[in-house]
């Protein structure tokens, strides 16, 4: 694991990274369980192997940062402290989730914990999270919009549309790429001609770095570099985070075009929760019963989070037609 | 006749249009080595090579804008749309540049392409993946719209569309990829684009729909039938050009009319259909033209919200009592 010399070692800060994946593990596994229990439908996308990724940044995002992403967004929602409760109670479709069952897995948002999506069309956040930053540098908020997207949607042209405003504009953006290696069925060799992501920016002045984002800590150490020259420069960089995701694309993803073995080896030698546990008995000195209270935790907070999000009622009928346009006098 | 699902009707049709023209190719994302999202190009990789059946990158102006190069060029691309709620991001291609050019160019060159892909609701997923697109299409012209039901449609009018020397634009349905149905056992089985179907004869009330919406208006006629009405049921097939003769020469008959789709109301297919029944029929109609649609709102991902939402045989069923009367 990397060491960091001006971030926290803290055992509380520490126990605190590995509380926050696994809450995210248990999170997905439990969102798959109620989706084979046909109580969540249509399309999820799981973030099980990912969860460094969030943490790592998230850990180090100031409280005026905001933070936009796709549809594989359940665990940004939990990084950005949304109620696990709410959350799953959207994928339920209940009127408790955080769109009143309006919106599910792929569109949620919480103005309160600055997430704003959630978007469920490939690439269209980028532009979004580059406007979020316009109105960070207006509002002289001191802020940055954490933007993330992945390999797949680094294609898109208005990623580069965005870039290219983001830099003449000088944006205070930081654009998270998470490479999983796979755009749904196909690898990166096949979608892109080139596979650095982090050097996309290139031929617009655009600082980029590659990160391990099985490694929680070294995320963590790369995101607070890359948000300190961001909200010093007021100018955007990239953040490339490789990682991996050890379920298919979405729920109806048999997952055929990669090998058990290529999954086994994330599983087994890199998993970021595992090895993160491994890091903290052998070079902080934890013990297993340091991380109970976490487990325990996560063992309650996931056990009222599944009864709430299937005891939560529908919404009503007239939701239907609500939320359409802002209520006269409402705002 | 031989069986087959719309799935396997659509995969048939182009597998013969491939072999039929050498210079029919197939691109978008996951149609080569994944087989299609949703399977529809099952096979077509092996069949004939990454030459011609191409994956793309998820960049759908781009790939639109290629497809339309490379029928300026002289190729005839079936541009696959992973669903057609990603065409969005490619639409000035589909508009601008497909539709307008025969035009623009004044007759010496246009684009014969297809775009395909499952169009409107799917199940559950929500308001950015369930939209129906055949009023944005059916508003252009230089494109044909077409939007098949059975597997004789979609196999039939793809087909057509793959001849057609103009771009079409052709919209599926994921609900019905996996419905079977009789279909002719022949190579040479094409639908004419532009022609409507009559699924059923009925004297009392005329009931139009495409795609699933006609699944929801036969079964209406059904529970209509239990109780003396016949309804005369109009599987649109084309929206552009649209078969008025058909649904007039109906509306003649039985002096009423429920237009049904997905899509939202305002300037729908069935807003259209109204002001064609009205400008061409006024005199024979004994009830206002009226429409079954979607609500007039984005899609709630709810389970208890999307069943509101949707057209149903029940709702179809309830707008042909009311302009019976009955
Ligand atoms: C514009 C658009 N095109 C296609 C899709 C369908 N789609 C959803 S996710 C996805 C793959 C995206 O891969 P990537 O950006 O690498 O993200 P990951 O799923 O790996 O997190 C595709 C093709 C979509 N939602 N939006
Ligand atoms: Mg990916």
């Amino acid at each position: 694991m990397q060491k960091s010399a001006t971030l926290s070692f803290e055992k509380a800060d520490l126990l605190k990274l590995y509380q926050d994946m696994l809450l995210m593990r248990r999170f997905e596994e439990r969102a798959s369980q109620l989706y084979g229990m046909g109580l969540i439908g249509g399309f999820c996308h799981l973030y099980i192997g990912q969860e460094a990724v969030v943490t790592g940044i998230q850990a180090v995002q100031e409280s005026q940062d905001t933070v936009i992403t796709a549809y594989r967004d359940h665990a940004h929602m939990l990084a950005c402290g949304m109620d696990p409760r709410g959350v799953m109670a959207e994928l339920t479709g209940r009127i408790g989730g955080y769109s009143k069952g309006k919106g599910g897995s792929m569109h949620m948002f919480s103005r309160e914990k600055n997430f704003y999506g959630g978007h469920g069309i490939v690439g269209a956040q980028v532009p979004i999270g580059t406007g979020m930053a316009l109105a960070h540098k207006y509002k002289k908020d001191n802020g940055v919009c954490l933007t993330y997207f992945g390999d797949g949607a680094a294609n898109q042209g208005q990623v580069y549309e965005s870039f290219n405003m983001a830099k003449l504009w000088g944006l205070p953006v930081l654009y998270i790429i998470e490479n999983n290696g796979y755009s749904m069925g196909t690898a990166v060799n096949r979608h892109s001609c080139t596979e650095n992501f982090y050097m996309r920016g290139e031929g617009f002045g655009i600082p980029g770095k590659l990160v391990n984002g099985m490694d929680v800590l070294a995320v963590r150490e790369a995101a607070a570099e890359a948000l300190d020259y961001v909200r010093a420069n007021q100018a955007p960089m990239i953040l490339e985070v490789e990682t991996y995701r050890y379920r298919g694309h979405s729920m109806s993803d048999p997952a055929k075009y990669r090998t058990k073995e290529e999954v086994d080896d994330y599983k087994t030698n890199r998993d970021p929760i595992l090895k993160f546990k491994g890091a903290l008995m052998n070079e902080y000195n934890f013990t297993e019963d340091d991380f109970k209270p976490a487990e325990d935790f996560v063992k309650q907070e996931i056990k009222e989070t599944i009864e709430f999000a299937q005891s939560s009622p529908e919404p009503d009928a007239s939701e239907l037609y609500t939320d359409v346009y802002v209520e006269e006098g409402a705002q | 006749m031989k069986t087959l699902t719309v799935r396997e009707a659509l995969r048939e049709a182009m597998l013969e249009e491939m072999h039929r023209d050498q210079n029919v190719i197939l691109l978008g994302e996951e149609v080569a080595e994944y087989n299609g999202a949703y399977k529809v190009s099952q096979g077509l990789l092996d069949e004939f090579g990454a030459e011609r059946v191409i994956d793309t990158p998820i960049t759908e102006m781009g790939f639109a804008g290629l497809g339309v190069g490379a029928a300026f060029n002289g190729l005839k691309p079936i541009v696959e749309f992973m669903t057609f709620n990603f065409s969005m991001q490619a639409i000035d291609q589909i508009v601008n540049s497909a539709a307008k050019t025969l035009y623009m160019a004044g007759g010496q060159m246009g684009c014969p392409m297809v775009f395909r892909g499952p169009n409107g609701a799917a199940a559950r997923v929500a308001a950015q993946h369930s939209q129906c697109y055949a009023s944005w299409y059916a508003h252009c012209p230089g494109l044909k719209v077409v939007a098949p039901y059975s597997a004789a449609d979609a196999k039939g009018l793809l087909k057509a569309a793959i001849r057609d020397p103009n771009p079409v634009v052709f919209l599926e349905n994921e609900i019905m990829y996996g419905a079977s149905f009789e279909l002719p056992d022949d190579k040479d089985f094409v639908l004419p684009i532009g022609k409507a179907h009559i699924e059923r004869e009925g004297k009392d009330v005329t009931i139009t729909a495409f795609s699933i919406c006609v699944r929801h208006a036969l079964e209406a006629a059904e529970m209509l039938a239990k109780e003396g009405i016949e309804a005369e049921v109009i599987n649109l097939r084309s929206l552009r050009p649209f078969d008025a003769d058909t649904v007039l020469a109906s509306v003649r008959k039985t002096n009423r009319i429920v237009s049904v789709e997905e899509g939202w109301p305002f300037a729908g297919i069935g807003a259209e259909i109204a002001a064609q029944v009205n400008e061409k029929a006024f005199d024979f109609l004994d009830a206002p033209v009226t429409r079954v649609t979607g609500e007039d709102v984005p899609m709630p991902y709810a389970a208890n919200l999307e069943t509101l939402y949707l057209p149903s045989a029940e709702k179809v069923y309830k707008a042909a009592k009311a302009v019976c009367y009955k």
